[in-house]
């Protein structure tokens, strides 16, 4: 299975790597996001600031940036996951991935692997966007890791499965948000609370929700891992 | 030096069955129904193909054909009959059965944004295969030397053709399904695919082979089966008709 999913990992990598879709497509997006974010709550957010302003009605950038964040980060997924869908399509490249003989569970470790490996080059690009235009402050460096890790991976999980599921349908690019986005939201807004409260320095009450996370990504990891093989072959 | 010739050369080698024994019954379809949406695509499709054969499936369009090749892939469900592929059922036992088969198809499989290489060096390290066997497929085929780091996309219908059956010979199935295989392919290239099938089918590889292009087909073919409605109306060796 690991063999496999090595294999898988290290193709998808290479047709980005030639294709650079991520990085000359998504890249972008992600970054033209955060700068409307930073226009659209200029008046409202005080910057580098953990308190918010009781003269004004404004927010600390503290509890405003994760949300940003990840809520960029979840919209950038839709577009690597419908990418990563896309490969398999283009001349029937998908009939031969299965028939390959290549484990399903390896399959799809293999191609949310993938996916991992762009969302954190999209991650690090989106933390030093909020650096640079919120001037937010990294606090607990090891509670934001750990969210961060085991987010991406729970989110990786539901973009492979569901972009198999969706993947051969015409109306794929419409459906696959409507799919993906309900079922990704808890760990979303777990990881919001985890960063939030690791920004505001409440380290101590962000490790439930890393908990919640990693309860999440070990139940969408191991969905996959079972049942990519009928996802694969029903679509 | 060209870059063809830095590469040692691995001879494409298979392995005949042993001269007088009976060949292997590679392909069983008994009875077999597969409905296509609305439309019965096989209607009690009976099939044998044995190691060593070239079958050429005939028939108008929408006679099944297609559907033949991608059910002996198991891409297709059936709603009854029994399909056997290399001893094995394709309802249990997928998964193995698929890393001996081969399926070309009109689209070529193939990733547009890898190399040439890559996609052969992919198709045979997933199928477990030998990867020293990439580089005389490669030439075989005439997909070497400086096309082996060109980008599929970059490539032209008949020579994305020709590395996708490059990496079939590469990978060396026990069973080479070809849906219109000619297709695309210059008359250098259709020659050589008839040599590479013969050369297969020498060595023990079962062809099963849907062609509109009957005269080139039935050359190389050691059967031609004509399927009309989902269902095998002729099945001949030469001018013997056996059904």
């Amino acid at each position: 299975m690991f063999r496999d999913a090595l294999l898988v990992l290290g193709k998808d990598l290479r047709i980005e790597a030639r294709a650079k879709v991520t990085l000359r497509q998504v890249a972008p997006f992600v970054v033209t996001v955060m700068v409307l974010f930073a226009f659209g709550l200029d008046r409202v957010l005080v910057r580098d600031a953990n308190v918010a302003d009781t003269v004004t009605d404004s927010v600390p950038a503290a509890y405003v940036v994760p949300g940003l964040i990840w809520l960029t980060l979840l919209f950038a997924l839709l577009l690597v996951v419908s990418r990563s869908v896309s490969i398999e399509e283009e001349d029937g490249a998908g009939d031969a991935l299965r028939l390959s003989g290549l484990d399903p569970a390896g399959i799809f470790l293999g191609k949310a692997g993938a996916i991992v490996v762009q969302l954190v080059a999209l991650e690090l690009l989106l933390v030093l966007g909020s650096m640079l235009f919120f001037q937010a402050r990294l606090h607990a460096p090891l509670l934001l890791l750990s969210a961060t890790a085991l987010a991406t991976v729970g989110m990786a999980a539901v973009g492979t499965c569901y972009g198999a599921l969706s993947s051969g349908l015409r109306s794929r690019e419409t459906l696959l948000p409507v799919l993906v986005m309900p079922v990704v939201a808890p760990v979303v807004l777990a990881a919001v609370q985890a960063w939030q409260l690791a920004l505001v320095g409440e380290v101590g009450d962000g490790w439930p929700w890393v908990r919640l996370l990693i309860v999440f990504a070990v139940v969408y990891v191991s969905f996959g891992v079972l049942a990519y093989g009928a996802l694969l072959e029903e679509s | 030096m060209s870059v063809a010739d830095d590469v040692q050369l691995a001879p494409v080698k298979m392995t005949a069955p042993p001269a007088g024994t009976v060949p292997e019954v590679t392909v069983a379809m008994r009875s077999v129904v597969a409905v296509l949406g609305v439309f019965p695509a096989l209607s009690g499709l009976d099939l044998q193909a044995g190691s060593g054969e070239v079958v050429l499936l005939r028939g108008p369009n929408g006679a099944g054909k297609t559907t033949v090749l991608r059910a002996c892939a198991g891409l297709v469900p059936i709603q009854r009959g029994d399909i056997s592929v290399l001893g094995c059922d394709l309802r249990k036992d997928r998964r193995s059965v698929r890393r001996r088969i081969g399926l070309l198809g009109h689209a070529t499989s193939l990733y547009e944004d890898l190399t040439v290489e890559q996609n052969v060096r992919f198709a045979v390290r997933a199928a477990a295969g030998d990867v020293d066997r990439i580089p005389a497929a490669l030439e075989r085929l005439d997909v070497g030397g400086r096309l082996r780091t060109l980008g599929v996309m970059h490539l032209s219908a008949g020579q994305r053709r020709r590395v996708a059956l490059a990496a079939l010979v590469a990978r060396g199935p026990r069973l080479w399904l070809l849906d219109e295989p000619h297709a695309g392919l210059d008359p250098d290239g259709r020659d050589l695919l008839d040599e590479v099938i013969s050369e297969a089918a020498a060595a023990g590889t079962t062809v099963l082979l849907a062609s509109h292009d009957v005269d080139r087909a039935t050359r190389i073919a050691s059967r031609v089966v004509l399927i009309t409605g989902g269902r095998v109306v002729t099945d001949s060796v030469g001018d013997h008709h056996v059904s």
